[in-house]
């Protein structure tokens, strides 16, 4: 109770800090439909095939896609708190140090889900035919990878010794991350070894599970795969994370 | 009753060129509503030993219990009961102070109402009623200290830990500074651990002074006492003429332990005495010699410093010492 109590506490602390960066939210929000409108038609015809399936295809790779590029960089919002003494301040104080990671990462969710949502309205106005109830657990699978994902770049951020390696770091791991999920094509159309490179990451198997669930097909491997992946991972990562808060330069 | 009790506590870090040992084994005990002040060096030890009694850092041996509880199975005991002032603050620059102080006193479990009747209450004490509104960033140096331990204050902790609290302020800031600490003990009864390298900001503030040097505690009283330790008096003359002269005749004085010629004449340096001066004088009178002016000076804490660290210790100026 003391946990959730003080995760709030330090949530609406860092939602108010959000809100005074209007800017910042702003370039958030119009990222991901920069992608679904300088991208998504240029899939579409790419894939003439596939028909109106394109966005089917294509959304549910992009919303991983927002995940990672909204979660993952998370931690940069960390450094200048942890540059300024403000974590260090908050750690002397007697809140749980879950509750200072579960605060931040709640933020992040928030903000995930504005951005999702804004996707899902323009794909349908671009002609996204989906299954509702396909669409509303592929959120959930995104919300999952985001708690995965915010909670791995705040260890990140705590652990580098020097916070300028916090950027090619993270690029460095993300990048990859990015071309071997089929985000943008599905990894079916790989060679055996990439494909076989690709198995290692935890995002495909959420695009591969998104995918059939935005078909409307909800027994399939895949989905079941996705589910235990993607939930294992954010117990995983939050487990780390909670750690690396609580002891971070002890 | 003691509100800290340090038992030989050690901080070694591993590095690439073998152990370092920041802090090599201080023990100590600071009394209920004291002002102990940490005085060493840049690197001497004072802020791993803090962030370590703070519940920031985890000793490498040895024990501590701070406010009545054990630093090492009740850290969370420890945080309840301690306010800390890190030396670069802890505000975030975007955020104001009133939000700050209201944060902070809902993180020590106050309800809404009551962190925002506390954050008042702070911001009046603390003489903050213009600033509290505006983003922490555009408050100067010493306005953002005087936050800063507002926010260690905020839950009435029984022990302040105050790590290099005038660092980088202005004179008067400092005083003020100063001022604010003195009344919080009055007021509150609350213990003062503070981390200097100002001499003039122990000699002023302290009850008592730990010396601290390479890890380790090499000295430990109060002001007064560690500048009547040293015994000696500094005594300057100014002349205009003869200074060769006055500086042999007054070199066979028994008292004198060196004399030294300066610009504008001598400075010697004196077993404490009070009647020195007009030997001095009767001296320098007999020998035809008419000093412009003579000065004594009481050893600073400057000196205790660097008499106890082995250092030099005629010490140009009395400016405070920035080491």
């Amino acid at each position: 109770m003391h946990t959730i109590r003080d995760a709030m506490i330090v949530f609406r602390d860092e939602v108010s800090a959000s809100l005074r960066n209007r800017v910042g939210i702003a370039i958030g929000l119009v990222q991901p439909c920069v992608y679904l409108f300088l991208f998504g038609p240029l899939l579409t015809k790419a894939l003439p095939s596939q028909g109106d399936n394109a966005w089917r295809m294509y959304i549910p790779g992009l919303l991983v896609q927002l995940a990672l590029f909204t979660t993952a960089y998370a931690g940069f919002n960390l450094i200048p708190d942890m540059r300024s003494g403000y974590l260090e301040r908050l750690r002397v104080t007697p809140a749980s140090r879950l509750a200072l990671l579960l605060g931040r990462v709640l933020r992040d969710l928030v903000l995930l889900t504005i951005q999702l949502l804004c996707i899902l309205a323009l794909g349908l106005a671009f002609g996204l035919r989906a299954s509702l109830p396909g669409v509303l657990a592929s959120a959930g699978y995104v919300l999952l990878l985001g708690i995965s994902l915010a909670s791995l770049s705040y260890m990140l951020a705590l652990r580098l010794p020097l916070e300028y390696l916090f950027a090619p770091v993270l690029n460095g791991i993300c990048l990859p991350l990015m071309l071997l999920s089929g985000i943008l094509l599905p990894m079916t159309f790989a060679p055996g070894w990439l494909r076989g490179i690709s198995d290692a990451n935890p995002l495909r198997y959420a695009v591969d599970a998104m995918r059939d669930l935005f078909d409307g097909r909800f027994s399939t491997q895949p989905v079941a795969i996705g589910a235990l992946v993607v939930m294992a991972l954010a117990a995983l990562s939050m487990r780390l994370s909670t750690r690396v808060f609580g002891q971070y330069n002890s | 009753m003691h509100s800290v009790q340090v038992q030989d506590l050690t901080k070694t870090y591993k590095t690439k060129n073998g152990l370092v040992e920041a802090v090599a084994g201080v023990s100590f005990d600071v009394a209920q509503g004291e002002i102990v002040g940490f005085l060493g060096q840049n690197g001497a030890g004072k802020t791993t030993t803090l962030r370590m009694l703070t519940t920031l850092l985890k000793p490498t041996s040895g024990s501590a219990r701070v406010a009545g509880h054990d630093l090492s199975t009740d850290a969370q005991g420890v945080r309840r009961k301690i306010g800390y002032v890190a030396q670069s603050g802890g505000t975030s620059p975007a955020a104001s102070g009133r939000s700050e102080l209201v944060l902070q006193g809902r993180l020590y479990q106050m309800n809404q109402a009551d962190a925002v009747r506390r954050a008042d209450q702070l911001i009046q004490e603390f003489d903050l009623e213009d600033l509290a509104d505006r983003p922490t960033v555009t408050l100067s140096g010493g306005q953002r200290r005087r936050l800063d331990i507002a926010l260690g204050l905020t839950h009435r902790p029984d022990v302040l830990f105050l790590d290099e609290p005038s660092a980088a302020l202005d004179p008067q800031s400092r005083s003020l500074l100063w001022e604010h600490v003195r009344k919080v003990r009055e007021n509150y009864g609350t213990t003062v651990f503070l981390s200097t390298h100002y001499l003039d900001e122990a000699d002023a503030l302290c009850d008592r002074v730990l010396i601290i040097d390479k890890g380790r505690v090499v000295a430990e009283d109060s002001p007064e006492n560690l500048k009547a330790q040293l015994g000696y008096d500094i005594v300057t003359i100014e002349l205009a003429t003869d200074a060769d002269r006055a500086e042999a005749v007054l070199a066979q004085h028994p008292a004198v332990q060196e004399v030294k010629a300066q610009a504008q004449g001598l400075r010697l340096t004196v077993e404490h005495n009070d009647r020195v001066l007009l030997q001095f004088l009767r001296t320098l009178d007999e020998a035809g010699i008419e000093p412009l002016s003579i000065q004594v000076e009481r050893p600073t804490l400057d000196d205790v410093f660097l008499s106890i660290t082995n250092r030099s210790i005629n010490l140009p100026g009395q400016q405070p010492m920035n080491v």
